[in-house]
């Protein structure tokens, strides 16, 4: 029988699903970071000179700062120099038209993952904009996006089409100097998404990229801007899941997200990226910097986010509430498993007048990880009428979990209305002999209380994606107990 | 009339400490069985092996339900032959639909007869008929399991998981204790309406008091580990009347 609280620790153990390598020959730089790379990255992707000197601009700062040591994260010394800053698959040069020209065995790697193009595309009429390793290599509902004025590319391709979008509104979110990774992203990142919704335009899709890591020992530095001008709207989705490897990994993207006046942006994400063996041996590093500015009244901006996967997340999607009666919201369930770590939280940065925000997070921990939830609500002086709620519920399953919560809040306005509430529980032996005393399996069990716990979170979801979530949860969950 | 739950000669322990020494019952189909006794004597441990519960380990003995080996079926197997304990101290589940939970135990329990499973009409259209039986309010199936249930509302709702559930063989650990007048009788009027010549029901309780309005074909006393007298209805009167020890020292001697 096995509800005894021993064997609670073990329902999490089972091998990561998406664990395989395609072949596919990279076209890689050696490892290593000096400018020559910085400019052989620009040089590749046939960037215009202002792109160039941005990066360099953001790497010569980079050396002049310090990695960061205030998470509550333990990971060996990262050596930056041991990492290749750019690969890219070799059909780069000719680009597919349609999927029939897209290398079959990438088709392939979709299709493992469960995540037909063709497929989802048709059913769910959703673009994907789909990202292997850092070069875009498929976008679909172009023309229907283009009908709607919606840009909705590559991020190289931005660049060079929209330069003005790109110089106007890259970096005015998240600066290069605003931290460490964020500087080494600015530096060298390879590609990504870019979205901008014209004024008044209501995005006729839901957008969707699907990133993926893939050769080894190489970096992925992606860089997404998305721009709601006045009175669009646009919900946005990216998901993610990536090879069993045994090196460790590294990821600092930055996503950036401009809200003008009476914009709406909904930003999604399901974040399933190798965590690493039972030991902690391999699994992503992911340190991600997040922020959306509501940069008009009465504009909103919506994060979203499922955690399950990286051996190390370092990860805040914050909000700048700069508009007046700007809303900022977010969401969060990030699950850590085996020796998975997690920093994460979000930040809400109250400027303009009656702005309010919406924090619920709920962080599940089982095996031996730790998760920490740091979260930063800061309200300025002229910031009259702020309100923020903050929610913050922690689930340990086992004994030797961790979950901590490191809330802070800077009020410098008296009128403003701030309130927080914690818990943290357990799903106890107890709970799961009622269940089984009821004839629901262990599994079926903790998954219930699991999703129980979540709900909140994942009605926040697009539909097809709160699916797609609850199963990632279940899997990452299995064997967590008896 | 078919036994139901043969129990003989059996011997647990929790922690170390045995618990059951020897113990004999047998109950048949259709029959109301009331097990009584001190605190510590064993009655809730019973009910605990009899569920499966892991803390509990089995020394001797066996337990025969509806023919088989229960002892070698894991706990929710049991359940869904139709082996049901009331918990004494039933669980909080917070976030976790009481309708959800009550649908997946009734599907868990069909699926494993080669029933069909019951979509959510047909199961919310039972559901409101068993909750109209025992006088509970609709708007119970859409609390979280036990959240911020009252001891009558969590006591209440085993009955209705229970009745949902439709058990050949009921246990009811002291589903009376710590409930007002009103509850209790809400509680047995449920119970009552559950009797029926397919279902055996064992009453575990430390107090006549529930006997009044569930009355047992059998009432057994356990004293130590071990039933040391067993009677029909009239033996919770005199145990009322006289207290433990009076069997206590009768068995002694």
């Amino acid at each position: 029988m096995s509800t005894d609280p021993n064997n609670i620790e073990s329902l999490v153990n089972r091998r990561y699903a998406h664990g395989f390598v395609t072949d596919i020959e990279s076209d890689s730089l050696p490892p290593g970071l000096n400018e020559d790379v910085v400019r052989a990255i620009s040089a590749r992707k046939n960037e215009p000179p202002f792109m160039l000197e941005w990066r360099l601009k953001a790497y010569r700062h980079w050396l002049t700062i310090q990695e960061p040591e205030w998470a509550h994260l333990h990971y060996p010394q990262i050596d930056f120099q041991d990492i290749s800053y750019f690969s890219a698959p070799k059909s780069d040069k000719d680009r597919p038209k349609s999927l029939d020209e897209v290398d079959p065995k990438l088709l392939e790697t979709y299709d493992k993952l469960g995540i037909p193009l063709h497929e989802r595309a048709r059913l769910a009429g959703v673009a994907v904009d789909a990202v292997f390793d850092s070069v875009s290599v498929a976008t679909t509902f172009k023309e229907k996006l283009n009908d709607a004025g919606v840009i909705f590319c590559p991020f190289s391709e931005a660049v060079i089409e929209h330069p003005e979008l790109v110089k106007k509104y890259l970096g005015s979110v998240v600066p290069h100097r605003d931290n460490y990774y964020s500087a080494l992203n600015s530096a060298v990142f390879s590609d990504g998404s870019f979205v901008y919704i014209p004024k008044g335009v209501r995005c006729p899709m839901e957008l969707s990229t699907y990133f993926r890591i893939n050769a080894a020992n190489t970096g992925q530095f992606e860089r997404t801007l998305i721009i709601a001008d006045e009175g669009s709207h646009v919900s946005y989705l990216e998901g993610c899941t990536a090879p069993m490897r045994d090196e460790n990994q590294l990821h600092a993207a930055v996503v950036e997200l401009v809200a003008l006046k009476d914009a709406e942006i909904k930003y999604s994400t399901v974040q399933n990226w190798y965590p690493g063996d039972e030991n902690g041996k391999g699994g992503i590093y992911n340190f991600v910097t997040k922020r959306g500015d509501c940069r008009g009244d009465n504009s909103k901006i919506s994060w979203t986010q499922v955690e399950t996967g990286s051996a190390i997340t370092w990860k805040y999607p914050s909000c700048i509430l700069r508009g007046d009666n700007s809303v900022g919201e977010f969401y969060s369930v990030a699950v850590t498993n085996n020796m998975q770590q997690a920093d994460t939280g979000t930040k809400m940065i109250h400027i303009g007048r009656n702005t309010s925000s919406t924090i619920v997070s709920k962080g599940i921990s089982a095996g031996r990880a730790q998760q920490s939830y740091r979260g930063l609500v800061r309200v300025m002086p002229q910031a009259s009428g702020a309100r923020n709620h903050t929610q913050c519920d922690s689930l340990l399953i086992g004994k030797e979990c961790g979950a901590h919560t490191f809330p802070y809040m800077e009020i410098k306005n008296p009128s403003a209305r701030i309130e927080h509430e914690a818990t943290t529980s357990k799903i106890s032996a107890d709970q799961l002999f009622y269940c089984r005393q009821r004839g629901i399996s262990e599994e079926d069990a903790v998954n219930m209380i699991v999703n129980g716990f979540c709900k909140e979170v994942f009605k926040e979801l697009p539909m097809e994606f709160a699916v797609e979530a609850q199963a990632l949860l279940n899997v990452s969950l299995e064997g967590a107990v008896g | 009339m078919t036994n139901i739950l043969e129990v003989k000669n059996l011997q647990a322990r929790i922690a170390g400490n045995t618990i059951l020494n020897g113990l004999d019952l047998t109950v048949r189909a259709g029959e109301v069985h009331a097990i009584m006794g001190p605190n510590g004597s064993g009655k809730s441990t019973l009910a605990q092996v009899i569920a499966g519960h892991a803390d509990y380990e089995v020394l001797g003995g066996s337990v025969t339900y509806m023919g088989k080996d229960l002892l070698e079926l894991e706990p929710e197997e049991r359940a869904r032959e139709g082996v049901f304990l009331g918990f004494q101290y039933p669980v909080e589940i917070p976030g976790v639909n009481n309708a959800y939970l009550l649908k997946a135990a009734v599907n868990a329990k069909r699926r494993h007869n080669g029933q069909e499973e019951i979509d959510a009409f047909e199961f919310l259209k039972i559901a409101r008929e068993r909750m109209a039986l025992l006088g509970m309010d609709a708007s119970f199936l859409n609390r979280g399991v036990n959240e911020g249930f009252s001891g009558g509302e969590k006591k209440r709702n085993e009955i209705l998981q229970m009745a949902m559930l439709e058990p050949t063989l009921a246990i009811l650990d002291e589903t009376d204790s710590g409930l007002d007048i009103d509850a209790l009788k809400a509680v047995a009027n449920g119970v009552n309406a559950l009797r029926d010549p397919e279902r055996a029901i064992v009453l575990v309780t430390h107090y006549q008091r529930l006997l009044d309005y569930i009355e047992p074909d059998h009432v057994h006393v356990l004293s130590k580990g071990k039933i040391i007298r067993s009677g029909d209805k009239t033996l919770a009167l005199e145990l009322e009347n006289r207290g433990y020890e009076w069997v206590q020292e009768a068995a002694s001697a």
